[in-house]
């Protein structure tokens, strides 16, 4: 049966760009929840959703509006928090409800609700395209070249933002780039899981992975095998029932969270981690 | 050699000065302890010179150069803040903490070597916040060791650390500037501390009243007086309390 599956070229693109979608999401979601920016995604993926609005409406490829609209969101939001020094929170919300409200609009004043707006909202992965492939292989492969060559840079600025400062890394430029990258991986990860459930990708793999490590490396390492893994068992249990792979994907990764509270509560694992996430969220 | 030269320093927060013309030079392989009451202007005499508060008058060189038109003396300086803020369940080892001062020039095997400074490297696989207080604060030191720095810079690093930790960590302190020849510049309420291991002692209350060798200023009377009744009067009894 598995074998039977796996000899489909499209579940061969469904793979690849969930597994690559998988690994980009865990990396830059690792940064985001632990500067408590969990909800970031959300609010970035919910301005995409109003640039694929756009772009629908304006006969403009949408996912190419989407990276516009998203990047530009997080650069804007990133300003706009530093210089009017508003909290984390009360920008993510603006920013959530600006995109929602103007991809409403646009829609309706598109005439309504189509198949395509659905797809961006919940997900199309088994339907993407080999172009779209090979676009979030780059894509994908970019961001991790990046992350890999100012690792340290960035583990250091997310663990204090003045030491690093004092030790002359370019802590608010870091910053900037971050939020880009989390902007691109959010559009990105549209076609995988959906507008609406991109988040949990970004999130729930990285808070199940500070269950059980100790280490910053061990955590990013644990982190991908739980994305990939809900991706592919995720992909391959929603085309054998029949079920949207989307949010199959992200119940698969919240049996994995669950499942590792569990063996914590059953005090297998001894260290005491409450994670800051699951407190902001 | 002057390794620091503070000319003039002054800084204005709103009309409030936080520093007045404060004036001294600290010389390679001084120990100096910056002693003074809270609100005294340490903590912001630091931010200056470590470039993290640029809205000030005066002028701060490292090594001869001013800090305003070159951020390069930053890789010749270790910080230890006060109370380093990191969330309390970051995933990061010991190791992996020390790591990240590592600059590009710098060999991994420094890490062990540094941790073995402070006595921390059997616990180089502990996370971070599984430590206590004074260890967190050892391992700090040990990441602002790792470039092999010709100035430690330390900003009241033993608050609300237990004593016997205290004593291990100007241990520490007193065996890198005596036998690494790493300068010290250090602030603290505890003047005990600074009396047995500053070789130099700075007083400030805004403006800089003592600038000098130790024993010149806890062994004068006079001086002790004049800081008493200073400002400093309260510190002095929550001190002997």
């Amino acid at each position: 049966m598995v074998f039977e599956i796996l000899s489909y070229g499209f579940m061969h693109r469904a793979l690849i760009s969930g597994i690559a979608i998988a690994l980009m999401c865990s990396v830059v979601g690792l940064f985001l929840v632990l500067r408590r920016y969990s909800l970031f995604g959300d609010a970035l993926a919910h301005a995409a959703f109003g640039g694929v609005a756009a772009g629908l409406f304006l006969g403009i490829y949408p996912i190419w509006v989407a990276f516009g609209v998203s990047v530009s969101s997080a650069l804007g939001l990133t300003k706009i928090r530093q210089k009017f020094q508003i909290s984390g929170d009360a920008t993510v919300a603006i920013l959530l409800s600006s995109g929602l409200a103007m991809g409403v609009v646009l829609i309706s004043l598109a005439g309504g609700f189509t198949v395509d707006i659905f797809s961006f909202l919940f997900g199309s992965i088994l339907l993407v395209s080999l172009e779209n492939t090979i676009l979030i292989l780059g894509l994908a492969g970019s961001i991790l070249i990046v992350i890999l060559l100012l690792y340290r840079q960035l583990v250091y600025t997310t663990f204090n933002e003045e030491q690093a400062k004092v030790s002359g890394i370019p802590v608010e430029k870091l910053n900037y780039l971050l939020v880009t990258i989390a902007g691109i991986t959010v559009v990105s990860s549209m076609q995988l899981v959906g507008i609406l459930l991109i988040s949990s990708l970004i999130v729930i793999p990285n808070v199940t992975a500070m269950l059980f490590s100790r280490g910053f490396k061990q955590t990013a390492i644990l982190s991908m095998t739980f994305a990939v893994s809900s991706v592919v068992i995720g992909i391959l249990t929603s085309y054998t029932f029949n079920i949207v792979p989307g949010g199959m994907i992200v119940l698969i990764s919240i049996t994995f969270f669950s499942v590792s509270l569990g063996i914590k509560s059953a005090g297998f694992i001894k260290n005491k981690t409450i994670i800051p996430s699951i407190k902001q969220v | 050699m002057n390794v620091v030269e503070i000319e003039n320093l002054t800084v204005d927060y709103q009309g409030i000065l936080a520093l007045d013309k404060v004036n001294f030079s600290v010389e390679s392989k001084d120990f100096l302890g910056i002693i003074g009451p809270n609100g005294a202007g340490k903590t912001t005499l630091f931010n200056c010179m470590l470039g993290l508060l640029d809205n000030y008058q005066g002028e701060i060189r490292f090594f001869g150069t001013s800090i305003k038109k070159s951020k390069k003396y930053l890789s010749q300086i270790g910080y230890v803040p006060q109370k380093p803020v990191f969330e309390k369940n970051f995933p990061a080892t010991i190791s992996e903490v020390v790591e990240m001062g590592l600059t590009k020039n710098s060999k991994k095997d420094r890490i062990d070597e540094v941790l073995q400074k402070v006595w921390l490297h059997e616990l180089s696989h502990r996370r971070i916040g599984d430590l206590s207080g004074g260890q967190q604060q050892r391992v700090f030191i040990a990441k602002a060791l790792v470039n092999k720095p010709q100035i430690l810079i330390l900003d009241e690093p033993v608050t609300g650390i237990d004593s016997q930790s205290k004593e291990l960590f100007y241990q520490i302190l007193h065996d890198l500037n005596q036998k690494e020849n790493i300068t010290i510049i250090w602030s603290s309420h505890d003047l005990d501390a600074v009396a047995k291991l500053a070789s130099k002692v700075a007083c400030l209350n805004r403006t800089l009243f003592f600038h000098g060798i130790s024993e010149d200023f806890f062994h004068n009377e006079d001086l002790l007086k004049m800081y008493s009744e200073s400002s400093m009067q309260i510190h002095m009894h929550h001190h002997e309390d």
